[in-house]
């Protein structure tokens, strides 16, 4: 049996998600300005820049419709 | 000679607008003869735009998968010079130099290359945002949207997405961030510390953030929910959520709840949680009239006194008393932050004073002219920034209405914000300070206040002794500024 001094639970990955992320460190997908993920970067954050075009030939109604469907 | 107008369109070629904006402004600046240059994706709203500007008088058949190029100039050979330097600008930003990295180009690819991803940033055009953000929400990620123009109805259904995974969804319209230390988007320089804050409000958790900083404090996390969260129709959905991950959160010791003018229903619903809040709670409506205190739960009017209320202590240090020339007795406001606006015209209103604004908390008037009475201008709102940029990115449209102000000869006092940090303009102070140097001798009375940190890009220290040697007066915040423009009128403040 573990000594619980000297050999602690670990404390409880939360159930929630956002908790994670409060729990820190932050590690950004950037989409759309690249300013920001240059920011981020210096900041020291992880942070990957999506090289971002409008999604099906510009078409937004198309674009959200892809999105609701999990694509 | 007449101008001449010419346009451009290159089909599939997508940049943000951001970088779009800073071609058009080196357009105006460096190629000779050249009045007026729009780098614009040929959306609907970005073509109606051009053309009420006269840019493409000629029409185009651009659609919203294209760049449009447009330029009007003194002449015909100007506008052609204009056309090629854009094109040049354009390939150079378009080439990547040698050896660098190969980037994703969409979500699934960006979360291939980094694992633990956990948070997705969306500034594409509002139109896209929603889609992005739902896409982002289904693959675990929380997510911040600092895109405008998404609607109601996606922004419930998005925020209740997130609320079912337990995910966080700031925004849409959210600027500025604060998550674990990391700035985000529009924010500031901020060591960590014990004060969590949850606000509708940019330039409120900017300058709340900034407050305590400067006081030696920090912040835990500043969580955006975004500017219409305590609308009707959002209901406080994101507010409720941030402000139960705050009660969690072992690094949040107190809670500060920033808000513009809200519902009056959905703001008794947060008060009603927030008297049972699990941790010591401020909270702070814009432009609201209650203060309230019931040990420490507290209701403040302004982000001065939100930031005093978490830290137990005062945080500005007090501005030397300055008064109004004889004959002078308007007050007028020229800002940046919509929050610093809705802030000033709090203090002013509760002062004493009858004001106006374009923003007008409840109790002002609605104008946008500076012409009479005391007029506070949020040169950050929707019908300053259409095809431009935000004022906190060039503080051109500003500036301008300060210099006007400066001219008249019934204004006592002109009040102005300068705010620091990521994104923002890199010398904002200079840029104010050299208007008023070239102003009439005899001029109103400039106080102005700083929102940053010496962290920022921008240096607090700096930006404050630009101002002062231009003769501004700078307050130690927003409310102290204003506060000083009632006492110079003679008002208790």
């Amino acid at each position: 049996m573990s000594d619980p001094t000297h050999d602690p639970l670990p404390p409880p990955a939360s159930a929630v998600p956002l908790d994670r992320l409060l729990a820190g460190p932050v590690r950004v997908v950037n989409i759309g300005l690249e300013q920001f993920a240059t920011d981020l970067a210096g900041n020291g954050a992880a942070v990957v820049h999506v090289e971002w075009t409008p999604p099906a030939a510009g078409d937004a109604k198309l674009a959200a419709l892809l999105a609701k469907l999990g694509g | 000679m007449s101008a001449v107008a010419k346009n451009e369109v290159r089909r599939g070629f997508y940049l943000d607008s951001v970088r779009l904006m800073q071609v058009a402004a080196v357009l105006k600046s460096d190629v000779p003869g050249v009045e007026e240059a729009a780098l614009m994706i040929g959306t609907p709203a970005n073509l109606a735009i051009l053309a009420a500007a006269g840019l493409i008088a000629g029409g185009t058949d651009a659609g919203p998968n294209d760049l449009v190029i447009a330029v009007r100039a003194r002449d015909e050979d100007a506008a052609v010079a204009a056309l090629a330097a854009a094109r040049a600008h354009l390939e150079r930003r378009a080439a990547r130099p040698a050896g660098s990295k190969h980037r994703p180009r969409s979500l699934d690819g960006a979360l291939a290359e980094l694992a633990g991803a956990n948070l997705a940033l969306i500034s594409v055009p509002g139109a896209f945002a929603a889609a992005e953000a739902r896409r982002a929400l289904s693959r675990g990620l929380n997510v911040m949207v600092f895109s405008d123009n998404v609607s109601l109805a996606d922004e419930v259904a998005l925020k209740d997405e997130a609320a079912a995974r337990g995910l966080l969804m700031m925004g849409p319209d959210c600027g500025t961030a604060l998550v674990a230390g990391t700035p985000i988007g529009f924010a500031n320089s901020i060591p960590l510390g014990p004060i969590g804050i949850v606000a509708a409000s940019g330039t409120g958790l900017q300058e709340v953030s900034s407050l305590l900083a400067r006081a030696g404090s920090g912040v835990s996390h500043g969580i955006g929910v975004g500017g219409r969260d305590l609308a009707r129709e959002v209901g406080a959905r994101m507010t409720f959520a941030a402000m139960a991950a705050l009660e969690r959160d072992p690094a949040t010791a107190h809670i500060v709840l920033v808000s513009k003018p809200p519902d009056p229903g959905v703001a008794r619903r947060v008060l009603d949680r927030a008297a049972g809040a699990a941790k010591p709670i401020t909270v702070c409506f814009l432009g609201a009239e209650t203060r309230a205190s019931y040990g420490d739960r507290r209701v403040v009017a302004t982000l001065s006194e939100a930031a005093e209320s978490a830290l137990g202590r005062p945080v500005a240090a007090v501005l030397p008393e300055l008064r109004a020339a004889n004959g002078r007795a308007r007050i007028c406001g020229a800002f940046v932050g919509g929050s610093l606006c809705a802030e000033a015209q709090t203090v002013l209103r509760d002062g004493g004073l009858a004001i106006g604004s374009n923003a007008p908390i409840p109790g002002a008037a609605a104008t946008r002219s500076h012409a009479a009475g005391n007029v506070l201008i949020d040169f950050g709102a929707d019908e300053y920034t259409v095809g431009r940029p935000h004022p906190m990115i060039d503080p051109a449209v500003r500036d301008g209405a300060v210099a006007a102000l400066l001219g008249q000869t019934d204004v006592a006092v002109v009040l102005a914000d300068i705010v620091l940090g990521f994104g923002a303009h890199p010398d904002p102070a200079g840029a104010l300070s050299r208007i008023v140097a070239a102003g009439p001798s005899k001029r109103p009375l400039v106080i102005a206040s700083v929102c940053g940190t010496e962290g920022d890009p921008q240096g607090y220290a700096r930006q404050v002794a630009t101002l002062t040697e231009a003769g501004i007066a700078v307050a130690p915040s927003n409310a102290a500024a204003a506060r000083a423009a009632l006492i110079a009128l003679g008002k208790t403040g």
